[in-house]
């Protein structure tokens, strides 16, 4: 027994300590990237990103959608044997602009500003429902986009043409 | 997306006609364009589009609110009716009394944009008061 513990710090002396010395020991850069690149194919979210190995610091680099896919990335980079340092160049896309939903008009202003639009028109009616102009009755051609081009500029919600064209 | 992609040649032709501010979205079924064309004419050519995409506006698939830019208060407007005059009015509304005329192809001055149906205008003969933007057009066009 005790042979034996002497015989495996002899080992020890021998082999292991003079190894942790030697660079040649330590998993290669090519190994860590290797590794990296085995993680990126089981991790979509890495896909973006670029990675670079020496000396065992990795640099990253490119866009991650968001913060989790970044934490998640720079966590299991960490866990690769090897790996001193993270140097971490990544952007996270930001969130695309949050668009303002339309302003459609009260039906009261939507009325009166159809009744003004529609006044020189006597053939044609109109009428507003939940900011939908409906329009009935008989246009001249030559009329249609003028009548058409102001009543869109009166925020509704739509437009109805069920116009007779003459 | 369906209705960009009806609408495609309407919405590149905005872009390349350079309409500022354009603004493009999609709400139930509808799609909304809005922004200012640099000219009377950009905006025709617009309306030109959209009336060719879908003929006679039938489908009501759109809300195109295309103001023209080159209309700003302190500038000169024609009056652009069929042949008759154009009545100015008290306040901004059919319902307002009427405080003068201007001529067909008349030029008068823009005062301030009420919204963008009423204009209060200047005549040179020295008449104030609103009319409907509808006849009024940017008088470089």
């Amino acid at each position: 027994m005790r042979k034996n513990i002497r015989f495996l710090s002899g080992l020890l002396l021998a082999f292991v300590i003079p190894c942790l010395l030697l660079s040649s020991c330590k998993p290669k850069d090519s190994d860590i990237q290797a590794a990296i690149e085995a993680k990126k194919k089981d991790m979509p979210e890495m896909a973006g990103i670029t990675v670079m190995v020496s000396g065992g610091v990795v640099t990253l680099s490119g866009e991650y959608k968001d913060e989790t896919s970044k934490a998640d990335c720079e966590a299991a980079v960490k866990g690769i044997k090897g790996v001193k340092n993270i140097i971490d160049n990544t952007t996270i896309t930001p969130p695309p602009a949050a668009v303002a939903p339309v302003t459609i008009a009260a039906d009261d202003a939507l009325t009166k500003g159809v009744s003004d639009a529609t006044k020189d028109y006597p053939t044609v009616k109109a009428a507003v429902k939940d900011g939908i102009v409906t329009l009935t009755g008989e246009i001249k051609r030559a009329d249609l986009t003028k009548l058409m081009m102001s009543l869109h500029t009166l925020q509704p919600k739509k437009i109805d043409n069920q116009l007779t064209i003459k | 997306m369906a209705l960009q992609e009806k609408y495609k040649e309407l919405l590149d032709t905005a872009k390349t006609l350079g309409i500022a501010n354009l603004q493009v979205r999609e709400q139930d079924n509808v799609l909304y364009i809005d922004g200012e064309a640099p000219t009377g004419t950009a905006k025709d050519q617009l309306w030109a589009v959209y009336g060719k995409l879908d003929p006679d506006f039938r489908t009501g698939d759109v809300v195109m609110n295309i103001n023209v830019s080159s209309m700003a208060p302190g500038g000169k407007a024609i009056v652009t009716t069929e042949s008759s005059n154009l009545n100015i009015r008290k306040g901004p509304g059919t319902d307002q009394p009427i405080v003068g005329k201007a001529a067909h192809n008349e030029v008068v001055t823009l005062v301030s944009k009420t919204n963008d149906q009423w204009w209060l205008i200047r005549t040179d003969g020295g008449a104030e008061g609103y009319a409907f933007a509808q006849y009024l057009s940017p008088q470089n066009t």
